[in-house]
């Protein structure tokens, strides 16, 4: 019911956007994101973008999970 | 696909799994909240990944589920109503309520429509003018500002034959109930993520602070809930207990405002009724007086009928995370997918259909 996926705003128009995920584009609305640019990621939830992704937050914590699979543990 | 694949590397996981191991010293049990984050545990098979010191407990965070038979047999009598088109996400359509489902009023000639949105909802009640669209309003505060955006269109637009069945409920109130009743017993909360992408980490505070629980907000890839749970690990192991977020790609400290707003300026907190825990004050969402005209309740006179629980079946106990699908008679033996008895083996989150396409060997 929660599930949100995110996607790739390729367009705007007004508070419509074009999203992209996958290779499939669909219509979704930016009324609750209203500060959304194109070329954001944004949580994509029944229509509706509920978020922006934060994509520097993304790669700090996939930084940081390389960095924990790489730590050889003393066991 | 991106921001996806990258959250699934099971190389990345093992890292993950030995931190895990490292902090989790001390017995814990953990709830996940959300269903959806149920699904991935039991998909991925990450609860064989944990040392033995740690158990994970499916909480009442699926809104199909938690939709109690009176509800239910609301939606069920207004798809009953001649010129009423009812408009509804899939997943509600084969729930039974006392006597019938939605599906079965749709066999039986009732206009049921599934809906992915509620924008769809809004094209349905602009093509037929002639009829009463009603939306049936399922969901926590991740879809509830989807509707009250519905709704605001709606007036905007002058529709008038747009109408919500509100049975939203609110994710905070609901383990505070939980909580306060005593019967579970945690050490760890695994906060549902799109919730807090909403309503904001900060919405969990009062758990960490009065409860002395540790929360961490989780999103729905293995890789985030692997985080979240050694991030519960590390404050249980450290004596602590505050809000942490474990997706910060998608969650903020505050949330979303803007949608905050717009849920608040259309709705307001009401009683709601949740399956296996009652009526709980504050719970839920009610259309607000100047947004009456888009209520189903206040505007159509229907009979939903007596409620009759389903014999035997312990969702309810499930829910409130007291007992597992396995410990219920029923399970695999007369309630499958395609002979559902109750709403937690219909939802693709709840916890009794997870637990029979994934296996039951990891029940805890
Ligand atoms: S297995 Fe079926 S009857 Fe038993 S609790 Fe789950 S949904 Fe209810």
């Amino acid at each position: 019911m929660c599930l949100a996926v995110p996607v790739r705003i390729k367009s705007i128009e007004g508070t419509e956007a074009e999203v992209e995920a996958g290779g499939i584009t669909r219509k979704a609305s930016l009324i609750l994101t209203p500060q959304a640019k194109v070329g954001d990621y944004v949580l994509l939830h029944a229509g509706y973008a509920i978020n922006i992704v934060n994509q520097a937050e993304a790669e700090q914590t996939l930084a940081l999970f390389s960095q924990m699979s790489q730590l050889m543990e003393p066991e | 696909m991106k921001l996806v694949s990258e959250f699934r590397q099971s190389e990345l996981a093992q890292g993950l799994v030995r931190s895990i191991r490292r902090h989790a010293t001390k017995e814990a049990r953990f709830m996940e909240f959300c269903g959806g984050h149920t699904v991935v545990i039991m998909k991925c098979g990450l609860r064989q990944l944990l040392p033995p010191t740690l158990t994970l407990t499916a909480g009442p965070g699926c809104p199909v589920c938690v939709t109690d038979n009176a509800d239910l047999d609301k939606a069920i009598a207004l798809a009953k109503l001649p010129n009423v088109i009812v408009a509804s996400f899939g997943d509600m359509l084969r729930v039974p309520g006392s006597c019938s489902s939605l599906q079965e009023a749709k066999a039986a000639g009732g206009d049921v429509r599934i809906v992915y949105s509620t924008l769809d909802a809004l094209t349905l009640a602009r093509e037929n003018p002639e009829k009463s669209v009603v939306f049936i309003g399922i969901g926590f505060e991740t879809t509830g500002p989807t509707v009250a955006a519905s709704v605001l269109q709606a007036a905007q637009e002058g529709l008038t034959n747009y109408y919500v069945l509100s049975l939203h409920k609110l994710c905070p109130p609901i383990i505070k109930a939980l909580l306060d009743s005593g019967e579970v017993n945690l050490q760890g909360l695994i906060c549902p993520g799109h919730v807090s992408a909403v309503i904001g980490a900060n919405a969990w505070e009062f758990i960490a602070r009065d409860y002395g629980i540790p929360c961490v907000v989780s999103g729905f890839e293995p890789l985030d809930i692997l985080q979240c749970v050694d991030m519960l690990a590390q404050q249980v192991a450290r004596g602590e207990a505050k809000v942490e977020i474990a997706y910060r790609r998608g969650v903020t400290p505050e949330g979303n405002q803007t949608a905050i707003k717009i849920m608040e300026q259309v709705f307001e907190p009401a009683p709601a009724r949740w399956r296996g825990i009652g009526e709980v004050a504050g719970s839920g969402l009610k259309l607000r007086p100047e947004f009456e005209r888009f209520d189903a309740e206040l505007n159509f006179e229907f009979d939903p009928g007596p409620t009759i629980e389903h014999k035997g079946c312990l969702c309810g106990d499930i829910l409130r995370g007291v007992k597992t699908p396995p410990q219920c008679s029923l399970f695999r033996r007369v309630c499958t997918p395609i002979n559902p008895v109750g709403p937690c083996m219909v939802s693709s989150e709840g916890s009794c259909a997870a637990y029979y396409h994934y296996g039951e060997e990891n029940d805890g």
